[in-house]
């Protein structure tokens, strides 16, 4: 078990290296990446800051409520921060486990988590030169179903 | 008493500062630091009960701060 955050690009394949053995029949690699469009604006970019002390230990605690939950220790995640091109990853989580669906639904909680908790923030850069701070809880209603 | 506190992304831009330090009564509790913050120019955009943690760990308004306390005061948080 491991969370980390870098400030470098997220190495894909050492996570699931990480996370192999071969007890584990299923390995879930979850990449989330910069998008070019929020809300019908053009993006550019994403500059991601965090409290960082705080959000690696936020981050170890999900993942460790992940581990007894799913009842796998083969999990890692990585989050990134500073300003992101479009494509690039800003989080990579890798989970294992001896059964596919338990390792699906530790990595769909440790993501969850991870958007409800973890004191990270992005500040868009969009197409017009413009940048903004997004705030998730303003604009739920009117974004729809993007979360 | 000392404490410090802690301000990032919109908070920090708006008051223009990612930390300070504060003389507070003791007793002082977490509504407290955040009522002091909020007379602060620049301070508009901070809610009346923002997200705080104290020592990294996410707090109540009502928590009784210690001497030497930091108090992160932490926006919507938007990772992932």
């Amino acid at each position: 078990m491991r969370a980390a955050i870098v400030d470098h690009p997220i190495d894909a394949t050492g996570l699931m290296a990480e996370v192999a053995r071969h007890g584990n029949g299923a390995t879930v690699l979850f990449v989330g990446t910069v998008r070019d469009l929020n809300d019908g604006r053009p993006v550019n970019g994403i500059e991601y800051s965090a409290y960082r002390s705080m959000a690696e230990r936020e981050m170890a605690d999900i993942v460790r409520e992940a581990s007894e939950q799913f009842a796998t220790t083969d999990i890692v995640v990585e989050h990134r921060t500073g300003l992101l091109e479009l494509g690039e990853a800003s989080v990579i989580i890798a989970v294992a486990h001896s059964h596919r669906g338990a390792a699906y639904d530790a990595s769909r909680y440790v993501i969850e988590q991870i958007k409800k908790r973890v004191p990270i923030w992005k500040r868009e850069h969009y197409a017009d030169g413009t940048r903004e701070w997004v705030d998730p809880t303003s604009h739920r209603v009117a974004a729809g179903a993007g979360r | 008493m000392t404490v410090t506190v802690l301000l990032f992304a919109s908070y920090a831009e708006s008051l223009g500062t990612h930390s300070m330090r504060l003389d507070m009564p003791s007793g002082a509790t977490v509504a407290d630091v955040i009522g002091h913050v909020r007379g602060l120019p620049g301070a508009d955009r901070l809610p009346s009960a923002p997200l705080v943690a104290v020592n990294e760990r996410y707090a109540r308004g009502t928590r009784v701060l210690e001497p030497g306390d930091e108090v992160a005061i932490i926006p919507p948080v938007a990772g992932g």
